[in-house]
This record gives C-alpha cells, sequence and structure tokens, in this order.
C-alpha cells in the first residue's frame, strides 16, 4: 500500500524553462494536457473527415469548395473520388479510434488525475510518461502525413484487413507507402500506449499515499487501473501485427497473403501466408480496445454522478467487479468480428456465448448507475447532464449488441449500417460523452478556472439530440440490408433509403457545428473564465484537496492522509453533506 | 431542466421504436428455406432489445425526474432490493435471456452451417475478384475442372483461369450473373481470385466472406422466382461499391434452357 520511499524516489525540483515546464514536461499534469490537446486536434480533424464522407453519401456530385487542395487525385473538379472516400473514412476511424478514444479518457485524464487522485506527486516514470505522448505524437504525425505522399492515405478502413492491407500499390491507391505509413504508425501509437499503461499499473499499485488502500480507490482510478491492465495486453500484439504488416510490405514476406493471388492481372509473388490471421490478431486487440475506449468513461461518469447525486452508488465493490468482468471477457469475445469471416463456423458458436455473456456486467453498470439515481438529490450541470447522457447512449448502443453477438442474425447484419450504428453509439459516442462530462467536471481543477455552465447546457442538447438524429437511422438503413463502406449507393435496393442519407448527413453538420460551442466554451473560460475554486462541485476525492490548478508538486509538499473511502456523500460533514478523503473527522457510516 | 431531458429521453425511445413497431424500414422478404430460423431469431431479439431498452431508457427518465430538484435536506432513499437485487435482477433476467438467445440461436446457426449440403445440391463455383463476381458451373460431367492461377487472363474472358484442353473443363460454363432453379438446393462453391470479398443476398439471409487463399463453401435453396441483387460487402478497394451482379431464381425449365443458351455462347 503506502510506500515512503516510492514517494522519497520520486520526488523531484520544479521545471525550469519553457521547454522543460510545457514542452518535455515530466509533469504528469503537462502531460495529460498536452494528450487532451492532440485528442482536440484529431477529433476535430476526424469530425471534418466524416463531414466530407457525410456530404459525399448524401450528394455524391457534390463538389465541395477546396477539396482538391486536400488531395491531388482524389477530387478532380472538387467532386469526391470513390477511392477519396474510402481513404477518409479510413483515416476518419483511425484517428478516431486512436487518437481520440483512447487517449482522451484514458491517456489524457488519466495522466491528469490519477497520481493525484493516488495522492502522489507523479508518476513513478516520468520520462516514461513524457516518452509515452511524445511517441503518440509522432505516430498521430506519422498517419496524417499519409495524406501528403504519393496516392493518398491507405483506402482500407480502421481494420486494414489483408491481404488488401498487405500487397502493396497494386491493391489501389494509397495501399503502398499510404498503407505503410498507417501501419508504421499504429505500431508506433502502441509503444506510447505500452509505456502509459506501465506507468498507470505501478501508479496505481505503488503510489498510493497513506490511507489510501486499493477499496479507498475513486472508481476513476479503478477504471484506468483496468483499462492499463487490457491496455498492457491488447497493444503487445497489435504492435507485432503491425511490424508484420509491414514485413509484408518491404520485406517480401507472405504472413498475411496467401498464395495464388493475381491482382490486376499480376500472379503475386506470396505464398502460404493467412489472410485470417491479421484478423485474429487484429481483433484480439480490437475488442479490448472498445472497452479501453469506454470503461475510463464508466470511471468518469461514475464520478461525475456520484458528486452530483449528493450519495454514493449502490454498491462500489460490485461496480468494480463488473469492470473487472467486462475487462476479462473482452479477449474472449473477439470472434464475433468474424462470424462470417471463413473462420471455422464451430468458433463463432464459442465466441458468441462469452459475447452474450458480457452484457450481464455491462448490464449490472448500467442497473447500479439507474438504481443510484432513484431517490437521489441529483444536481443538473454540464458535467451531469453529459453523464447521464452517456447511460442513454450506452444502452441504446448496448441493446443492438443482442443481435450481434449471434452468429444467425449477424448473416443478416454484418457489414451494415446496423453495425455502424451500434458501435457508434455504445462506444463512440458514449465515451465522447464520458470525455464532455470529464471536461466540465474537471476543467475547474485542470486551469483554474470555470467552464460556461449554460454554453455546455446548449452544447449537451444539441450533442444528444443530434447524436440520436445521425445514428438511430442508421440501425433502420442496417435492418434494411444497407451495407456500409459503400463509396455510393448505386444498388437498385438502395435507392429508396437515399432520403435516410441526407436526413443523417444535415443531422452531422448541425451536431458537429454544436460542437464549436463546446471549442469556443473551452478556449475562452481557459483564458477568461470565472476563477474557480478548489472544489467546486464539492467533492471528495484528492483532486479536491488541492489547489486549483494543482501545484507542480500536486499538494504542495503535504503528503495526505486518507481516511475514508472516496464517496462520503450524504453523510453530515462539517462542511456540508460530504465528508472528503482526507478530513479526519469521523463518518457516520464508519468507512 | 432535469424534467425536461426526461421527457426528451422518453421521446427520443418511443420515437426510435415507432418506425420498428410499424414496419416502416424492415428486411426485405425472406426467400429461402433456412431464412425463417434467422428471421425468428432476428424477432425474438428484437421483443427482448427493445422491451430493455424501452424499459431502461423509461426508468432512468423517471428517475432523473424524481431525484432532481429535491432539497439539499431530503433524505437519501435506497433503491429497494439495493445492489444485490439489482446483481440478481441481471444475472437472472439478462442471463436467462442471453442463454435462450445463444441456444436457439446455436440451433440457427447450426441448420445453416452444420448440415452438409443433400446429395442432390447442384453445384456452382462463384470466384470473386476486383470488382466482379463470376460463376462457374460443371456442366455434364458434373465436374469443375482446375483453375490456374497464372492463366487468368481477363482480356480474353479468362476469369477463372481456366485450361480448356483439359477435361473436366471443357464443359464448364461460365457466366457473369448466376442463376439457379427454385426450390433446388445450391452448394456455392466460393473462390477468391486476389483479395477479401464477401456474397450478400439480402432476400436470401446468406452472407459469407470469400477468403484468399482458402476455398469455403454453403449451401442454400431458394424459394420464389425473381431477380435479386448480389452484393460484395467486404472492403475489396476502390471499386467496392459497386462489386455486384444478379441471382436470377427460375423455374426449373427456364434455367435448363438459360444453361443452354449459356453453354452454347461459351
Amino acid at each position: 500500500m503506502h510506500d515512503v520511499s516510492a514517494h522519497a524516489a520520486q520526488h523531484h525540483a520544479p521545471p525550469q524553462g519553457f521547454i522543460r515546464k510545457h514542452v518535455f514536461s515530466l509533469d504528469h499534469k503537462v502531460i495529460g494536457k498536452q494528450y487532451y490537446a492532440l485528442a482536440l486536434v484529431a477529433v476535430f480533424t476526424g469530425m471534418v473527415l466524416s463531414w466530407l464522407m457525410r456530404l459525399h453519401l448524401g450528394w455524391p456530385n457534390l463538389a465541395i469548395p477546396g477539396l482538391h487542395l486536400l488531395s491531388k487525385i482524389g477530387a478532380p473538379g472538387n467532386v469526391m473520388t470513390p477511392e477519396y472516400y474510402l481513404q477518409l473514412m479510413t483515416m476518419h476511424g483511425t484517428i478516431m479510434v486512436f487518437f481520440v478514444l483512447t487517449t482522451a479518457p484514458f491517456a489524457a485524464f488519466g495522466n491528469f488525475f490519477l497520481p493525484i487522485q493516488v495522492g502522489a506527486e507523479d508518476m513513478p516514470f516520468p520520462r516514461f510518461n513524457m516518452m509515452s505522448f511524445w511517441v503518440t505524437f509522432v505516430a498521430f504525425l506519422v498517419l496524417i502525413s499519409a495524406f501528403f505522399v504519393g496516392d493518398g492515405p491507405p483506402l482500407s478502413g480502421w481494420t486494414a484487413y489483408a491481404p488488401l492491407s498487405a500487397v502493396g500499390a497494386v491493391a489501389g491507391p494509397g495501399q503502398g507507402l499510404g498503407q505503410i505509413l498507417w501501419a508504421a504508425s499504429i505500431g508506433i501509437f502502441c509503444i506510447g500506449q505500452l509505456l502509459g499503461s506501465l506507468n498507470f499499473i505501478t501508479t496505481t499499485l505503488d503510489m498510493r499515499t497513506k490511507g489510501m488502500s486499493l477499496m479507498r480507490l475513486p472508481l476513476t482510478a479503478w477504471a484506468w487501473f483496468i483499462t492499463s491492465c487490457m491496455g498492457l495486453t491488447a497493444f503487445a500484439v497489435l504492435m507485432p501485427a503491425c511490424i508484420l504488416l509491414i514485413l509484408d510490405h518491404v520485406a517480401g514476406t507472405s504472413f498475411f497473403i496467401a498464395s495464388g493471388l493475381v491482382i490486376n492481372d499480376q500472379l503475386q509473388p506470396h505464398s502460404g501466408g493467412s489472410t485470417l490471421l491479421w484478423q485474429h490478431l487484429f481483433w484480439f486487440f480490437g475488442h479490448p480496445e472498445v472497452y479501453i475506449a469506454i470503461v475510463p468513461g464508466m470511471g468518469i461518469v461514475s464520478h461525475v454522478l456520484i458528486t452530483n447525486m449528493r450519495r454514493p452508488l449502490l454498491s462500489y465493490k460490485v461496480m468494480i467487479g463488473a469492470m473487472t468482468s467486462i475487462a476479462f471477457l473482452s479477449y474472449m469475445v473477439y470472434g464475433h468480428h468474424m462470424f462470417v469471416s471463413g473462420m471455422n463456423p464451430t468458433s463463432s458458436l464459442v465466441f458468441s456465448f462469452p459475447t452474450l455473456i458480457i452484457t450481464i456486467p455491462a448490464t449490472i453498470v448500467t442497473l447500479i448507475w439507474i438504481g443510484s439515481l432513484y431517490g437521489s438529490r441529483l444536481r443538473i450541470n454540464a458535467a451531469s447532464l453529459f453523464a447521464l447522457g452517456f447511460i442513454s447512449m450506452f444502452v441504446s448502443g448496448g441493446v443492438s449488441g443482442f443481435f450481434l453477438a449471434q452468429p444467425s442474425i449477424d448473416i443478416m447484419l454484418h457489414a451494415t449500417y446496423f453495425v455502424v450504428g451500434h458501435f457508434h453509439l455504445v462506444m463512440a459516442v458514449a465515451a465522447i460523452f464520458g470525455i464532455f462530462a470529464g471536461t466540465y467536471f474537471w476543467f475547474p481543477k485542470m486551469t483554474g478556472r470555470m467552464m460556461n455552465d449554460t454554453l455546455g447546457k446548449i452544447h449537451f442538447w444539441l450533442s444528444f439530440v443530434g447524436a440520436y438524429c445521425i445514428f438511430m437511422p442508421f440501425h433502420y438503413l442496417g435492418i434494411m440490408g444497407n451495407v456500409r463502406r459503400y463509396a455510393q449507393f448505386v444498388d437498385d435496393y438502395m435507392q429508396p433509403v437515399l432520403g435516410v442519407h441526407k436526413f443523417i448527413t444535415i443531422a452531422a453538420l448541425a451536431t458537429g457545428a454544436a460542437q464549436l460551442i463546446f471549442l469556443y466554451n473551452l478556449i475562452y473560460s481557459r483564458f477568461w473564465g470565472e476563477k474557480a475554486p478548489d472544489n467546486p462541485w464539492e467533492g471528495t476525492s484528492l483532486e479536491w484537496s488541492t489547489t486549483s490548478p494543482p501545484p507542480w508538486d500536486n499538494f504542495g509538499g503535504k503528503h495526505l492522509v486518507v481516511h475514508h473511502d472516496p464517496y462520503q456523500y450524504g453523510v453530515k460533514g462539517s462542511t456540508g453533506d460530504y465528508i472528503m478523503q482526507t478530513s479526519p473527522e469521523a463518518s457516520p457510516t464508519g468507512e | 431542466m432535469a424534467k425536461f431531458f426526461a421527457v426528451t429521453i422518453i421521446l427520443i425511445a418511443i420515437g426510435s421504436a415507432v418506425p420498428i413497431v410499424r414496419g416502416t424500414w424492415t428486411q426485405p422478404e425472406d426467400i429461402s428455406t433456412h431464412g425463417h430460423e434467422i428471421d425468428k431469431q432476428y424477432h425474438e431479439t428484437m421483443w427482448e432489445a427493445g422491451l430493455a431498452f424501452l424499459a431502461a431508457q423509461i426508468i432512468l427518465a423517471v428517475f432523473i425526474w424524481s431525484s432532481s430538484g429535491r432539497g439539499g435536506d431530503a433524505p437519501i432513499k435506497r433503491f429497494p432490493g439495493g445492489a444485490t437485487g439489482l446483481v440478481l435482477a441481471a444475472f437472472l433476467l439478462v442471463g436467462t435471456e442471453v442463454l435462450a438467445l445463444g441456444i436457439f440461436g446455436a440451433n440457427a446457426w447450426a441448420k445453416v452451417y452444420f448440415a452438409p449440403p443433400g446429395p442432390d445440391a447442384m453445384p456452382v463455383q462463384v470466384q470473386a475478384g476486383q470488382f466482379a463476381f463470376y460463376f462457374r458451373y460443371p456442366g455434364p460431367d458434373g465436374k469443375f475442372g482446375p483453375i490456374h492461377p497464372d492463366k487468368i487472363d481477363e482480356a480474353n474472358l479468362n476469369f477463372f483461369g481456366l485450361d480448356y484442353n483439359e477435361p473436366a473443363t471443357k464443359d464448364d460454363i461460365v457466366t457473369a450473373e448466376m442463376a439457379i432453379p427454385v426450390n433446388h438446393e445450391i452448394h456455392l462453391l466460393m473462390h477468391s481470385k486476389d483479395l477479401g470479398h464477401s456474397f450478400y443476398v439480402r432476400e436470401l439471409r446468406v452472407q459469407q466472406d470469400f477468403v484468399p487463399g482458402l476455398d469455403v463453401s454453403l449451401h442454400f435453396t431458394a424459394t420464389k422466382i425473381g431477380r435479386y441483387e448480389v452484393v460484395c460487402t467486404q472492403l475489396c478497394g476502390l471499386g467496392h461499391y459497386n462489386m455486384k451482379t444478379y441471382l436470377e431464381v427460375m423455374s426449373q425449365s427456364d434455367f435448363d434452357d438459360w444453361l443452354k443458351k449459356e453453354a452454347a455462347m461459351q
């Protein structure tokens, strides 16, 4: 538990100079903000790409002014070509999954708050921590550079299925250098996440202050700890897979390429590889990745809701148990992405059952949230609205999982917009709502200034209604058999649904534009927002026991002692209806 | 604001369910002998998932409504049964539900994939390549000649890489569209020329990926005469969106005539 020697070893001098303070900083808080800034740049980039895609799907012959500037070959006359659509789609998915959904809830908030919440001055390996961000930054640059080389970024989707992703330029635009850059970027990204996961695990296990037992950790800290355990194993599989993919391109190997393939009338000089091997390796990472994106959100939503409900959850231990079960099961379910891949049909059944079973802990998490709302003293603000919106989105995206977990139904729904609607709601929108909840909640602590709550609420309403307008109709399209990853809908049966696509496009543009309110609020509040008190939400965990923003060593040289579990709300304390973790006063619950 | 939010959640939940209940956008008519198993499973899942969706959203909304605006002195109430009750409910209700779905779903899957094709099943080979499907019928000898990837020559219409000097190949019939007799089991042999593709016919309730380097097969029986789109659902490159052909389900006599005409054109 408490390890004084670890603290002593960790103590480092205040940073000196601009570079050390703000660029190559060893301070976990600066690194957390750097991750947040990277995720912010990435999310707006990914969103603009999705706008372009949606415009093309609604109006395929529309000329988009300036589009040719983005691509020499992809937009003659500013009208998007099918291949450019696929390239934008690949980049949208890759940017969003890796550089937004993984970095913001886990690396950004986790870096800033995990050491503070456990009462540490920093992470145990600050240089690794700094490296993890800069490696991730390099990975982002490498990925974006694919826009500017040869014939552009790859068109094989964020899943980069082989052999399309492995055979090189012969398979189409972007499949040469663009695909190599993609694989290099993701391989580098994995290094950053492995370094980060190591730091998170050791911080949680070795850096806790006196009295901070594991069972006194806030649920956010638990969520980041569980996520880092997943990250350590999942990214460790994806990284070598990316290396093998690059070798297939540059070294003449055939890990993912079978013999006798004829592409563009050219017999490929490869033999002996397995195309399904890539899918197994990718999804062994890919499914835990879904939970790497969402489990931190579960922690954030729990933390934000508890503070705003003014009561602890019905069960802290059940919540931890459910999140741990989800993480454990996430490795046994990945084959549900491959039901119709040509994998042995018996394997499909084997993967189907854990996929169905994982709905039990997911249901428990949801029921604990909803049950805890009952009889609480709910405070409505931008953070709690987004946390509640997360629950609604998680339910909506989760129930469609019942369909996709069954191989027989998957025959009909696989590769349709039903899948797109499912994962966007449960993984993307829910996770982003978690990020928004965390932002509105922790912004005062991170910057020392309050965000404008009215603007936050407007942002919430537009995002909540907008996200449903975009993603619910995807399910209907999928039920009709509307295939995903099509640049245009030339098939006869898709013609009647073009109106639905146009509606979705308009909703996506409007919802995207609403995010500018958030951006304005974020930037304005950062510089001119009202000064934040140390504990604006009357919270109990350790981040509220220090100044806003915290000093470079988090607690001004004090070594905190923890006396209580993290959620002493709804009790009579000297400060109100809560008792802080650091308060020595006795708690009526005895915790 | 909380009450408004609660009403919005309920409106969105009910509004989302309306197109499903009314069947505004629904799956196309099933034209296969196995499809009713999948459809049955789909409808049962829709009932269960739909009810879970509505119940969760409405209860969430009701609790948001009731818990907001309570004063700072209002007592915190405990949900009846507490966490134990909810965990038990999750295990019993969702556990039973997923067990039932799993078992019945496995049964539906088994009927598609685990039963071998009957002895009278008609073999048809389909080859997928960027960005077209080609079909091969074995001709009177009932045998397919071997494929030689090095002999593929699309300019000279040798899509499969066949050597017509080989006895088994001589009577093979290659077509760009697929025709099959109604109510006759088809044994579809799937071969990829180049990359990953997929064979998806919505009405047939059939979707199966092609695996380059590994020939896979499936079997089905179409029960309704008509013309249906076959589309690729596995991203295969820039022309993926346009990779499609048609499946013509014909009477046996029409099919026999069609096959003769195609054979004459080889």
